[in-house]
């Protein structure tokens, strides 16, 4: 019996049931990521001894009948930019290289508190910028459906590492896709939450009006079982929305007859691979058949939304990287010689340690906030949020017959090859069409495996986007579930 | 259209040095994202309010005190110190910025 291709559900019941122990469990995690790593390179940290420790720690509150909650003893894996205690947070960034943060982000201390086992951190490009994790300063992680592609990203590393079976669930953040996005990539379920439901305290900040952190899993009972540790206020950020944390798993059987879905016809108009949006009408096709209502709707400044967040997203990150000077902490040329002007110790320590993506990024964002062209990009993209956000509020709002959830493509494409776009920034921007104008919404998005389209003889997976209103969380991952039942995609990726 | 000046100058507000053959690639690079921006020009926007975030939460508070965290690491100085990459003691050594005359 392969432990290891369980879902946390599935795997949670077998311990309560003492079929299994979470050591056993968690030395199979780690005699698979022994076997697959090597191809996949998905984590820039491995923790075996603490993991087994915390294994042999859930493995005695289980005999004493004292376990903290069904996540109790499941091994998870951490992105790389949620701040963990005493081991080496990157960001997969040079100028993050050998920072150990002196806390752990809240999230983790949740999942500590849940008695989840901590696998490792997983690989992302460098500081979350982009969706491939080709600009990770350290390696690129391989997509385990086929080796020569990119996992997506940024969350590439949580993503490939579910999908290959190298632990059970994963956490991943989300700033214009980087959950969603690889999950579609990778087949596996990724969802955003709604901005403000999980704290981003300890999460090294990209974004910070955008940034939401969420989970990544096998099924979405997994990720709602995730997301019910890690939601809710927190003192620690101010942004955090001081609302219940519903028993998201509980509630997922209710069937979609008479659920109204809106597709947006802006999402169907060009640029989508012919085969991937194949995929989606099939699929737009079965939850008519399963009894949901499809009504052809209108956000009409789609066509806007990818600049406004390729302005917005820029100005936050190069006012967020300016903290990295040389001189509190990170790469820093004052380690090697302490007899330098401090402009130098800035100029060299960031242009030494920023990788190629970051750098672009700080350089618009400065561009944007400079005097002559704040008005001219950075105010026009504050109001171009505003419209953005009420597109999605009037086609939610109930007192005008509104729909329940939106469904659109997670990608326009498949998983591309590595080096198709990473020297092409706009390429590379393009890819996330789809995901980025629902995080200036700030609603919540789950993507969902669906089906695959064949290339060069490999399958590759296509993910269904499904966009809920602020905090419908539950009725997204409803429609989800449900769907999941129906299609019953068992298939997995050939290592 | 963003000239080989102006690239410098943005490096230079920005605190990055970069290679002249950065400068090269990311003239052409940003111009190209440039283009992505161009749709936004025409669009009228005069009565439009801005949103900088969406929470709608406004002026949130904590009471501003210490709390150490089980194993007290987090209220540890060395402990909190220990990333600074020039230190004495518990002294941050910053390269100084007043010349003496």
């Amino acid at each position: 019996m392969e432990l290891l291709t369980f879902s946390i559900s599935e795997v949670s019941k077998m311990l309560a049931e003492k079929k299994i122990t979470s050591q056993e469990l968690t030395e199979s995690i780690f005699e698979r990521i022994k076997k697959v790593e090597p191809k996949i390179s998905a984590f820039v940290t491995l923790l075996k001894k603490s993991a087994l420790k915390q294994a042999k720690d859930s493995d005695q509150r289980r005999s004493d009948g004292k376990i903290l909650s069904k996540l109790d003893g499941i091994p998870i894996a951490l992105k790389d930019l949620l701040c963990t205690k005493g081991v080496e947070t990157t960001a997969s960034s040079n100028i993050l290289k050998g920072f150990v943060p002196p806390y752990n982000a809240t999230v983790v201390n949740l999942l500590e508190q849940a008695g989840a086992v901590i696998v490792g951190k997983t690989n992302l490009d460098a500081f979350a910028h982009g969706s491939s994790t080709e600009n990770s300063d350290f390696k690129t992680t391989k997509n385990p459906w086929d080796t020569s592609r990119v996992p997506g990203g940024s969350s590439g590393g949580s993503a490939a590492a579910v999908a290959a079976d190298e632990c059970l669930g994963a956490i991943g953040t989300d700033t214009g896709g980087s959950i969603r996005q690889p999950a579609s990539l990778c087949s596996v379920v990724g969802l955003k939450p709604t901005y403000g439901r999980v704290s981003r305290y300890g999460v090294i900040a990209m974004a910070s009006s955008l940034d939401v952190v969420g989970p990544i899993a096998k099924t979405t009972e997994d990720a709602a079982l995730i997301l019910e540790i890690i939601a809710g206020h927190d003192k620690l950020d101010a942004t955090t929305l001081n609302v219940p944390v519903p028993k998201y798993s509980e509630n997922l059987d209710k069937d979609i007859k008479g659920l109204k879905i809106g597709i947006p016809k802006e999402y169907f108009a060009t640029g989508m691979d012919e085969d991937v949006e194949k995929v989606i009408r099939d699929t737009i096709e079965k939850m008519k058949k399963m009894g949901a209502e499809i009504y052809e709707i209108s956000l009409p400044h789609s066509d806007y939304a990818l600049a406004t967040y390729y302005i917005l997203q820029p100005a936050e990150v190069s006012s967020n990287l300016s903290r990295y000077d040389g001189i509190k902490y990170g790469f820093s040329t004052l380690r090697d010689n302490k007899n330098q002007a401090l402009e130098d110790v800035y100029f060299k320590s960031r242009g030494e340690g920023f990788g190629a993506e970051a750098k672009r990024r700080i350089m618009l964002g400065t561009y944007v906030l400079s005097a002559g062209y704040y008005d001219a990009y950075y105010r026009k993209a504050l109001k171009l949020r505003t419209l953005v956000k009420n597109d999605f509020e009037r086609v939610f709002d109930k007192s005008a017959n509104g729909v329940d959830v939106i469904v659109t493509p997670v990608s326009p494409t498949p998983a591309f090859k590595i080096g198709e776009k990473s020297d092409d920034p706009v390429k590379m921007y393009l890819s996330d069409i789809y995901t980025v104008p629902i995080n200036p919404a700030g609603v919540p998005a789950i993507s969902t495996p669906v089906g695959f389209v064949s290339r060069d003889g490999k399958k590759l997976p296509v993910g269904l986007q499904i966009i809920g209103p602020v905090l419908g969380e539950q009725i997204i991952l409803n429609v989800s579930h449900q769907l999941e039942q129906n299609l019953s995609i068992k298939d997995k990726p050939e290592l | 259209m963003l000239k080989r000046d102006d690239v410098l100058q943005v490096a230079k507000l920005a605190r990055l040095e970069l290679s002249d053959a950065q400068v090269k690639k990311f003239s052409e690079q940003l111009n190209s994202v440039f283009e992505l921006f161009k749709k936004i020009e025409k669009v009228e926007l005069d009565n439009v309010e801005e949103t900088s975030q969406v929470t709608g939460l406004r002026n949130v508070f904590k009471k501003d005190e210490i709390k150490c965290d089980e194993q007290a690491t987090t209220c540890s100085t060395d402990n909190l110190l220990s990333n600074i990459p020039y230190r004495e003691e518990n002294k941050i050594i910053v390269p100084r910025i007043i010349e003496e005359r």
